[in-house]
């Protein structure tokens, strides 16, 4: 009976810690970690923000990779201590998450103040990290003849095979309306009214049968590579990666792209909520933020760091005079308004 | 007092058989049914609007819900907005909104950032803020989401809603296909679960008939790919599937066809590379079925005069059954939470429900309606399990 009962307490006593430990194990004090979105990008960050900021520190540094969701964001925080400090998110992120309070706000004198960032760069919840595109890219290796436009993209008799897209509306909406002849300036105006959305849906309706959905940024990249698509929407920044590592002659075309902005922002109730800030100041001085379009062509929102930039490099970034001309900002606002409607209409209209 | 202590011993074997099992049940009821428990409540629990707008309800509940905004409304919902909320209660509320009537969101903000920046003591109008209060159907909308249980999730998650008088309808056409989701993905899981069935029984019977180093080689084939990640298998069958593919080259090597056969971003690679994964879930129950059959029946049965066939169709396969049917059930259900296979080989036909949950878990954070989803497949399951215990039964009924 002893036993029994000092077995029972063991295993009571068992569960409960490994409850507590479950419960409790964020809360314990942990080496500051940074969240960020994988593959050669973040191998990009580690050498020339997250190493040499450890070394400047002398303290450990971890990071970790996500695929994005504002609901992985709103459960740790939820969740009381959160296991991450720093995540870098892209804008609806920045937006949800700072409407509902996810966020610490950030001290814009630690990073330099305001007026040193793009203006589309600065927020009360976070700042600034990269602006990247989302552009239409081929192998210009085995199309004869160049893509100009997301009309060409529509084309499959000029241009025969399959089309690869982001699985989802964001994007895929706003290029269809653009091949529908839509100017770049006019397509969140017109993606407003609900006619634009089923004149979107239409255009997409058009090459549906040939289009191959893709998720994970790294997957158009082989989708070109192994020539299952003839072009598809890919990362401007993964494209020259990819250049550059494996000697493709991958192109991307800039006019109708759509580039946006990534931030660095602090989880609410955070432990490290100073490391935290001086690291997003770490990477945002221009000595080091200058230094990531020789690994990674994204284009940089501190503008003194984008001064330092080589001309050639600078030349490959979105942020380039000539790569601007006829691209479109991605219209944040309007997606954390409606991505849900939109993609639960998207859903069904993959299953028609 | 030889039957006290009769007694005591009894309650002290039962006391420690509950102590045996007490770790088991802790952690069955901390991991399992916890969270089930959760998912089912977050399905079906609202309120948070009510939370953060008490005076709007009291307000709300004496409209007639047809006409425009009263004052007393409007006057409430500024009142609560002027009151301070925890940002994140707030943050649910609006969410829960905007799942109502996409652009809630922007209007709340809206909204909230003027009633908080106007000066004390000013009048403001609802409507001279934004025009959209206005129109009845944002203050149904908040209505709606007041009580603080509701069907909506549930009846959303099979493309139900309901109308403007409370009753059950269809979804407007075109705005979810959640049924049709579901029912692909049992369609695609009973096809992979029938091609596992077809090659996992003879598979199982010949590593059982073997022996020795061929019994090791076959069991390791089998066990190999389970100790591979899943996302390096789905991996390979991409590479093996593609137009410029192993197969598609040998085919066209061999002159078999011209062009290359598409074999990926289809139905075809999907139940090809999920048959190959799921197949260990198959091969094993039923290769331990196989061993605890007496090896001397089958000679018995061809000693009666059985043919090969009589012998496997009335002696083997009965016996076999349950073990058959039991792996069966380990490969529709592991099927049916599908995610990352039909994600990478698969093409817009064949995403599975688990899609749609990962959506509205990870990408919008509208816990109820992927826990409506998870209680939808939940419980088409359950009801497809006791299916499989009728049918695992009969067959022994059949030999009696």
């Amino acid at each position: 009976m002893k036993a029994m009962t000092l077995k029972r307490a063991t295993s009571v006593f068992g569960a409960a810690t490994l409850a507590l430990s479950i419960v409790a194990g964020s809360a314990a004090a942990r080496d500051l970690t940074i969240v960020s979105w994988g593959g050669n990008y973040q191998e990009a960050q580690k050498k020339i923000y997250f190493e040499p900021f450890s070394q400047k520190t002398g303290k450990p540094v971890l990071d970790e990779s996500w695929d994005g969701g504002i609901g992985v964001i709103a459960a740790k925080v939820k969740a009381g201590t959160p296991n991450w400090d720093v995540v870098q998110v892209e804008t609806e992120e920045l937006e949800l998450g700072c409407m509902d309070g996810f966020y610490e706000t950030i001290d814009w004198d630690k990073v330099g103040g305001k007026d040193k960032f793009l203006d589309a760069a600065v927020h009360e919840c976070g700042v600034g990290a990269i602006v990247w595109s989302t552009a239409l890219s081929y192998d210009a290796d085995r199309l004869k003849e160049a893509p100009t436009s997301w009309n060409d993209f529509w084309d499959t008799t000029k241009f025969p095979g399959k089309r690869g897209f982001r699985r989802g509306p964001k994007y895929s909406l706003e290029f269809a309306l653009m091949a529908d002849g839509v100017k770049p300036t006019d397509v969140y105006g017109v993606l407003r009214t609900p006619e634009g959305v089923d004149r979107a849906f239409k255009k997409l309706g058009d090459i549906k049968a040939d289009i191959v959905w893709w998720e994970a940024g790294a997957q158009p990249l082989q989708l070109l590579a192994s020539g299952e698509v003839a072009m598809t929407t890919a990362y401007n920044g993964r494209i020259s990666g990819i250049n550059k590592t494996e000697g493709k002659n991958f192109k991307i075309v800039w006019p109708g792209s759509i580039y946006a902005i990534d931030s660095w922002v602090i989880l609410k109730g955070s432990p490290n909520t100073d490391a935290a800030m001086d690291f997003i100041a770490f990477a945002s001085q221009p000595e080091n933020q200058s230094q990531l379009p020789e690994h990674i062509a994204y284009g940089l929102p501190q503008k003194d760091a984008a001064a330092l930039v080589p001309a050639e490099q600078a030349a490959e970034l979105p942020t380039a005079e000539a790569n601007l001309a006829e691209a479109v900002a991605l219209d944040g606002a309007f997606w954390v308004d409606n991505i849900e409607e939109l993609t639960s209409r998207f859903n069904a209209w993959l299953a028609e | 007092m030889h039957g006290y202590f009769a007694v005591r011993s009894a309650l002290r074997a039962r006391l420690g058989a509950i102590a045996l099992v007490a770790p088991l049940m802790c952690f069955v009821l901390f991991f399992f049914f916890w969270p089930l428990a959760t998912m089912m409540q977050a399905a079906v629990t609202d309120g948070t609007v009510r939370g953060v707008l008490p005076e709007t309800a009291a307000a709300l509940s004496d409209w007639d819900g047809e006409s425009g905004p009263t004052a007393a409304m409007q006057a409430a919902l500024i009142a609560d907005l002027r009151a301070p909320a925890q940002q994140m209660d707030f943050g649910d509320a609006v969410r829960r909104l905007n799942s109502e009537i996409s652009g809630f969101r922007s209007l709340m903000s809206r909204t909230a950032t003027a009633v908080r920046g106007a000066p004390e003591g000013s009048t403001l109008t609802l409507v001279g803020i934004d025009q959209r209060w206005g129109d009845p159907k944002y203050w149904q909308a908040i209505r709606r989401a007041m009580p603080l249980y509701t069907d909506r999730n549930l009846l959303a998650a099979v493309d139900l809603t309901r109308d403007a008088r409370g009753h059950i309808a269809q979804a407007e056409g075109g705005a979810s296909a959640n049924r049709q989701i579901l029912t692909r993905t049992f369609v695609i899981s009973a096809a992979v679960t029938l091609l596992c069935a077809a090659i996992g029984l003879p598979y199982a019977m010949i590593i059982a008939a073997s022996g020795g180093w061929v019994r090791t080689l076959l069991l390791i084939a089998v066990l190999l790919p389970l100790w591979t990640s899943l996302l390096v298998r789905t991996a390979a069958w991409f590479i093996l599937l593609q137009n410029e593919g192993i197969i598609n080259d040998t085919l066209i090597a061999l002159g078999l066809t011209d062009a290359p056969v598409q074999l990926i971003f289809n139905r075809t690679g999907v139940v090809i590379a999920m048959t190959h994964v799921l197949l260990p879930f198959m091969v094993l129950p039923i290769y331990s079925g196989l061993l605890a059959i007496p090896n001397n029946l089958l000679p018995a049965a061809a000693s009666l005069g059985a043919t090969r066939l009589q012998a496997f169709r009335h002696v083997l396969l009965p016996l076999a059954f349950p073990s058959l049917m039991s792996g069966c059930l380990l490969v529709f259900m592991v099927a049916l939470g599908y995610y990352i296979t039909p994600a990478l080989v698969g093409g817009a036909e064949e995403q599975m429900i688990s899609s749609v949950i990962a959506f509205f878990a990870t990408g919008t954070a509208n816990w109820g309606m992927a826990g409506a989803l998870g209680f939808i497949l939940l419980a088409v399951t359950t009801l497809l399990y006791f299916v499989y215990g009728r049918l695992s039964r009969s067959p022994t009924m059949m030999i009696n």
